[in-house]
């Protein structure tokens, strides 16, 4: 029995076991030297597992149902380790030429992944806590990697201070969730919240839940860490900070709203339906005043979390594959285009205005080119695949009668356009400044032109990811 | 007789007390990781609560296990905090504020 158990959390067993022996290992070798061979054998590690886990055949539970192997764990912990082993290879070469040769980075964001992929697997209020925290707690440390910094220490302690208030938050929900329902379970809290009745105890618990797990996926009112923490952070770790957390905070949204309150569905459905569209309307608004391209980011992320969670909001099986496709889409083109800020430089310096990206086209003109494709995308505009994401979610709105919701989306998507735009105008229009250097780097090359040619020719068949995030939502909503 | 509405209301007492003191408190940051620290208590006393109501063990397990959590937190919340110090020569919370968020 126990045997079984262990052969389905046996990906996490490895990773957990490579990560430790990662750190005293180095601790005990070369230290800093070693963390340029231990960022690459990271990523391996992470590609290797998200190829195993992919391929994998074993028992949806596990530990007396507190662990879901399921078809959505599947989906949401192949998308966070490909997600996480592209953005370390990216920042690998940025990390050792500003002198951040910490090893412990690598290990950092390993831990942070095995935390993200416990918590996609939770069917117990005590390994989503468990998950949480370990994912959260790398990310304080490696948003306050740069020690020298100011920036980056501010961000560090900024996220550490509203994520724990999040965490505690999460938490105090998590408690009444339990005393009103009488288990940590996810298969008996469903019993107890059935057909649309539940305590008015365990409703306080869904809210404050809620509440924890909306600062996780920063969505607005619970945003307001995001713009600093991304302008803080080193550029490499604000792409980790946008990817793979973000679809992992994402995917224990879904699970938690389905698989533990799928029976109330309608008592959350209008609290996520509001979060979704202050989040929208927020994130466009205030992307419009920002010079700097990591702030831009930041809000822009802020928007896209919207959107995921319009798709959420639906309270569907349909409306959860939407989310998933949306969220493959988001990462893919965010790991895009932070490979091309990644070589955003002059005289050596990181540039992040967007102002000194006036006239790139002629100097750069493939690259210009890439980065139009991923804008137009993120802005949604067909018929790249960004449009697709956006109207999966706002199809899944709309066929659970949510009409207003889709309709205030599109409106959102329209002001959002704004400023995606507007990063175009300055690349082919605007007056030349001082040039940026020649960009560095042939994998952040590949990056960008794979992520703009996968938003071009994605349009086929989305790659086949519409049948896989069908799979998994089947999985986790029935 | 003491029943389990009076911890629930004392354990929210402790939980709004926490939540005031992030928000309210322009003093010290110390004073962030104090309130942090006591959000978390109020949940562990709503489960030993909960636990003992019940008679259902899991909410004094979840306990320990929040416990540890709220260890390796402050551990990590005093490091970072110390590397801040180090950079800006201050804790006080005003001068949290190299970006405007």
């Amino acid at each position: 029995m126990l045997q079984a158990d262990l052969n389905v959390i046996l990906p996490e067993i490895v990773l957990a076991i490579y990560a430790m022996l990662a750190l005293v290992g180095a601790v005990y070798t070369g230290k800093d030297k070693l963390t340029a061979p231990l960022t690459w054998a990271t990523a391996a590690v992470f590609v290797l597992l998200g190829l195993w886990i992919a391929g994998r055949d074993v028992a949806d539970l596990a530990f007396g149902g507190s662990f879901h192997a399921d078809g959505f764990a599947k989906f949401a912990k192949v998308a966070v380790l490909f997600s996480a082993a592209a953005v370390l290879v990216m920042g690998q070469d940025y990390l050792a030429r500003r002198k951040v040769t910490n090893f412990e980075y690598p290990v950092l964001v390993a831990l942070s992944v095995l935390g993200m992929m416990v918590m996609v697997s939770a069917g117990d209020l005590i390994v989503l806590y468990m998950g949480l925290e370990l994912m959260s707690l790398a990310l304080y440390v490696v948003a306050s990697m740069r020690r020298d910094s100011i920036k980056s220490t501010e961000s560090g302690l900024k996220y550490f201070v509203l994520g724990s208030l999040s965490s505690g938050m999460l938490l105090y929900g998590a408690s009444l969730v339990y005393g009103f329902s009488g288990t940590t379970l996810f298969s008996g809290i469903i019993q107890a919240a059935e057909d649309g009745r539940a305590p008015l105890g365990l409703l306080f618990g869904v809210v404050f839940m809620i509440a924890g797990m909306s600062f996780k996926v920063s969505a607005v009112p619970f945003h307001m860490w995001t713009p600093d923490v991304y302008e803080g952070a080193p550029t490499p770790i604000t792409a980790f900070f946008a990817t793979a957390p973000k679809v992992a905070a994402m995917a224990l949204f879904a699970r938690v709203t389905h698989s533990a309150f799928g029976g109330i569905v309608a008592d959350w459905q209008q609290i996520i339906a509001l979060i979704a569209v202050l989040s929208m309307f927020l994130g466009s608004i205030a992307a419009i005043g920002q010079t700097n391209i990591k702030r831009l980011m930041a809000y822009s992320s802020i928007t896209h979390m919207g959107f995921a969670l319009m798709g959420l909001a639906a309270g569907t099986a349909f409306g959860v594959q939407a989310m998933l496709i949306y969220m493959a889409i988001y990462v893919v083109m965010n790991i895009g285009v932070f490979a091309f800020i990644l070589t955003m430089e002059r005289d050596g310096q990181p540039v992040t205005d967007i102002a000194a990206l006036k006239m790139y086209s002629t100097a750069y003109p493939g690259r210009a080119l890439a980065l139009l494709i991923l804008m137009f995308s993120l802005a949604g505009v067909p018929p790249l695949v960004g449009f697709f994401g956006k109207f999966y979610v706002l199809r899944a709105a709309y066929d659970a009668g949510l009409i207003w919701l889709a309709v205030l989306g599109v409106v959102a998507s329209v002001i959002g356009a704004f400023y995606y735009l507007r990063i175009v105008y300055f690349m082919y229009f605007g007056e030349a400044e001082e040039p940026l250097d020649k960009p560095k780097g042939a994998i952040l090359w590949g990056f960008l032109m794979a992520s703009a040619a996968i938003m071009l020719l994605g349009v086929v068949n989305l790659f086949g990811i519409e049948g896989m995030a069908q799979a998994a939502s089947l999985a986790l909503v029935n | 007789m003491i029943g389990i509405e009076h911890y629930l209301t004392v354990a929210a007492a402790l939980f709004v007390i926490g939540i005031f003191g992030i928000f309210l408190n322009r003093k010290n940051v110390i004073i962030l990781l104090m309130s942090i620290e006591l959000i978390l208590l109020s949940v562990n006393i709503n489960l030993v609560a909960f636990s003992s109501f019940l008679g259902d063990l899991a909410g004094q397990v979840f306990t320990l296990f929040v416990l540890t959590v709220a260890a390796a937190e402050a551990a990590i919340g005093l490091a970072i905090l110390v590397c801040f110090f180090r950079n800006r020569g201050t804790i006080a919370v005003e001068d949290v504020n190299v970006m405007k968020g």
